[in-house]
């Protein structure tokens, strides 16, 4: 075995290691990647035929039913970013950060009744309870804009304004 | 004066980090011993500042001092006394203040224990640390001052996020961060190697142990961390492939690699130049880890800043730290010399194989991880990637590493033959295949994949001791006497790849998990694999810092009862937050797993998991860092060994002499 041959055989196996993983990288990239649809341009974005995306936005104000489908506990809610609003329906129970009034994404798919179907609820533990996507597509949409109006505060004190602290310097 | 202090304990630290990155790299350039030998005072100084300084952090944060910011804006006099120490590195500022601690002590232990290595190579190691060091706790300094006043101050704190008010994670971060930064150390060495255009295998011997002991805390810490997202979250899940969990398990996989290619360069002089690359890679995607995701560019449950200007800080420090070693590694690495011959199918080659397979998983890994940041930047559409893609894509690629494990303890170095060993695995093959087939009767096809891979792997794992004792070859009694003569560090072989084994049987187990949701009202029944869960009532409770809801759940199975669980949902006052308080019952071979909800009509919603091999998942990394530990002890015997043997030969001089 020469250094030539030897030097050969690991670089093959090299580009066979990275282009596998090239290989897989692309073809799972057309099915699995999910697309992040503001209500407002759910009409013209949105992926057909069931498949999963997340929709973003606030949870609309005194939109949250409590209700059941076939015997278990759920949800039904509205989802707006100001432009549009979009009924979802959540089987199980809402994550911990779950308010009215404030941001959340959810992944599932669109029923062809309009309603969308939600597999999960992601109300992260985000400390301004505004997940970045939803930030984006409110200002984007026309709805928030921080340079004017005030951001909206940090999540530990939406509902206790007793508690605010005043930043030194600011 | 406590906070000043600990200022001020900092601000020295950045005096001491900057000597000690310029003064014994430039001795070691000139030649100059003097210079160099200031390294190790140095080191220690610096470390006993940043010990000072955090100290100080500690000490305001249990003395309830709120006139410091970091202090008001994540402590509350209410909380419990751990949590106010744990609470020192649970914040942005105090996290990076720690990182500086760890960072320092590594160099701290490198001086104390650096003694036999070569001067220049020591005094170089440590110089890089040191300039390492410096870059960060500048950034401590500068711009995330742990210690900054807040005037007038507040008569309480703000509280912790009370998610974070819990045992397990509150040793998540230090042991996650032993693991990130002890890195650093094998980085140093590289570097250190480039600097000095020279490797040989006792470079290869230091840099092992460091990496060992590094690996097992990051195994650990990334266990841990996905045992509180388990319990703790309540979801159910134990890995999100969130980009947080990405960042950690990237230079775990680096890390593993290195760990691999070390021991050529230990024992064959072999896979120079690779490992320097797999060094440094290693504890870039660590320093990545750490600050990329906290700078809050990758959008993330953990972000817990999103300020700006420390995201171009770190930034520009990363990309020096990572740039310039990459340079100089471009620069001087092909002075590093040619490195031994080896057959494709030797141990050499399984090890290459494994690192192929390990970056190729990584390389997977950061694509998922960065796409989404470059699909909002370049093609502006919003698009996250989600565990579907890791899981399409990591799985093809562990499958031939699962397969080639087991091998790779049979093969010989420089030249093997791949039939004979085969030939020794047949036993462990055979039951793998039983094990598989039987799993397909209750699972889907690659969850039973997966368990008969497992079985290969912990069987194969095993394989190799029973095979070094020649177990049914030779007398019982002899057996034992190899087995008692066999090094540590085929345990310590064995116990990785073992542990690797069975967290992949946990994995698929999980495969088989069952969860309902019911509306249960007091004495109403619900069914969930078998067990029958009855809610009993429901109640109040009160906490230091919380109020609780509890739901008492009695489970039984066919009329035996098996357990009485409560789940909690806490509302802690000052945060004005909820959170769940999953509640598990544990036999180490399923879990029940009950959430409390949401309550309506009188009645409780409830989640109920059943979760059977669960426990194995952390188990299993339990099991790799104790591999680990075991190679590890192994290592400092045999870098004791020839201190050893001299001292023994000196005393059989002396007596020869008498």
């Amino acid at each position: 075995m020469t250094r030539k041959r030897r030097r050969l055989i690991v670089l093959l196996a090299c580009g066979l290691g990275l282009g596998s993983a090239a290989a897989l990288t692309l073809s799972a990239f057309s099915d699995t990647l999910e697309l992040f649809v503001p209500p407002s341009r759910i009409a013209t974005d949105a992926p057909h035929g069931g498949r999963a995306f997340r929709l973003g936005g606030l949870v609309e104000a005194g939109s949250v039913e409590r209700v059941s489908v076939a015997g278990q506990p759920a949800a039904r809610f509205r989802v707006t970013d100001g432009g549009a609003t979009v009924s979802v329906e959540y089987v199980g129970i809402l994550p911990d950060l779950f308010r009215e009034g404030q941001g959340v994404v959810t992944l599932g798919s669109l029923r062809p009744d309009g309603v969308f179907k939600a597999q999960e609820v992601l109300a992260k533990h985000d400390e301004n309870y505004m997940p970045k996507d939803v930030a984006d597509a409110l200002k984007k949409s026309g709805n928030w804009h921080p340079e004017t109006g005030a951001a909206p505060p940090a999540a530990a004190l939406w509902n206790d304004p007793q508690t605010k602290i005043t930043k030194a310097g600011s | 004066m406590i906070a000043e202090l600990g200022h001020f304990g900092l601000a020295l630290a950045v005096a001491f980090a900057i000597a000690q990155g310029i003064l014994p790299l430039w001795g070691a350039h000139r030649g100059e011993a003097r210079l160099m030998q200031v390294a190790p005072a140095l080191a220690l100084g610096q470390m006993i500042a940043l010990g000072i300084s955090f100290g100080c952090l500690v000490w305001a944060s249990v003395a309830d001092d709120f006139s410091v910011l970091n202090i008001a804006e994540n402590s509350h006099t209410l909380k419990p006394l751990l949590y106010k120490i744990t609470g020192a590195w649970g914040s942005h500022e105090g996290s990076i203040l720690f990182w500086c601690l760890i960072l320092a002590i590594c160099g701290g232990l490198v001086a104390l224990f650096g003694g036999p290595l070569p001067a220049s190579l020591r005094a170089r190691v440590i110089g890089v640390l040191g300039l390492t060091a410096c870059g960060f706790e500048l950034f401590a300094l500068l711009e995330s001052n742990p210690f900054a006043r807040l005037w007038p101050p507040p008569l309480d704190g703000r509280d912790m996020n009370p998610l974070l008010q819990d045992p397990g994670l509150a040793f998540h971060p230090p042991i996650l961060y032993f693991g990130y930064v002890g890195m650093a150390v094998p980085f140093a060495f590289a570097v250190a190697a480039l600097l000095e255009g020279r490797i040989d295998a006792a470079w290869g011997r230091w840099v092992r142990p460091w990496t060992l002991a590094a690996w097992c805390a990051l195994t650990g810490g990334i266990a841990l961390g996905s045992w509180w997202a388990y319990y703790e979250l309540g979801w159910g899940g134990f890995w999100f492939w969130d980009p947080v969990e990405n960042a950690s398990l990237l230079p775990w996989l680096t890390a593993t690699a290195l760990l691999h290619s070390a021991i050529v360069v230990e024992k064959r002089e072999a896979l120079k130049t690779w490992t320097v690359l797999l060094a440094i890679g290693a504890f870039a995607f660590s320093l990545s880890g750490t600050f990329l995701v906290r700078s809050g560019i990758l959008n993330s449950v953990h972000s817990f800043a999103n300020d700006p200007a420390r995201g171009v800080f770190i930034l520009g420090l990363l990309a020096i730290i990572i740039g310039g070693s990459l340079l100089l590694f471009a620069l001087r690495a092909p002075k590093l010399g040619a490195s031994g011959l080896f057959a494709p199918v030797s141990r050499e080659g399984a090890i290459v194989l494994n690192n192929i397979l390990l970056c190729s998983i990584a390389a997977v890994v950061v694509t998922g991880t960065i796409y989404p940041l470059f699909a909002d930047l370049l093609l502006d559409t919003k698009i996250s990637v989600g565990p579907p893609f890791f899981e399409a894509t990591v799985l093809p690629l562990a499958c031939p590493i699962f397969f080639a494990m087991a091998l790779g303890p049979f093969m010989s170095w420089k030249r093997a033959a791949l039939a004979p060993a085969l030939m020794k695995l047949w036993w462990v093959a055979l039951v793998a295949l039983i094990v598989g087939i039987v799993a397909k009767m209750g699972m889907h096809a690659v969850p039973a994949f997966a368990m008969g891979g497992a079985a290969w792997m912990i069987l194969g794992a095993f394989a190799d001791i029973i095979e070094r004792i020649r177990l049914f070859r030779v007398s019982p009694a002899n057996s034992f006497h190899r087995l008692i003569g066999l090094p540590l560090s085929s345990f310590g072989t064995t116990l990785g790849h073992a542990g690797l084994g069975i967290t992949v049987a946990g994995i698929a187990g999980m495969s088989l998990a069952s969860e309902t949701i019911v509306l249960l009202h007091p004495g109403e029944h619900a069914q969930v694999a078998g067990y029958d869960v009855k809610l009993v009532e429901l109640h109040d409770a009160k906490g230091s810092n919380y109020n609780a809801r509890v739901a008492t759940l009695e489970i039984t199975r066919d009329g035996r009862p098996v357990v009485t669980l409560a789940p909690e949902r806490r509302s802690f006052t000052t945060q004005t937050m909820t959170t769940t308080e999953a509640k598990i019952h544990t036999n180490l071979l399923r879990d029940l797993y009950m959430v409390l909800g949401e309550e309506r009509e009188g009645g409780a919603v409830l989640r109920l998991h059943h979760n059977p091999l669960a426990p194995w998942i952390w188990l299993g990394a339990l099991v790799m860092a104790l591999g680990g530990g075991c190679s590890l002890a192994d290592r400092r015997l045999r870098i004791a060994a020839p201190t050893r043997a001299a001292a023994a030969k000196a005393a059989t001089n002396k007596a020869a002499r008498a």
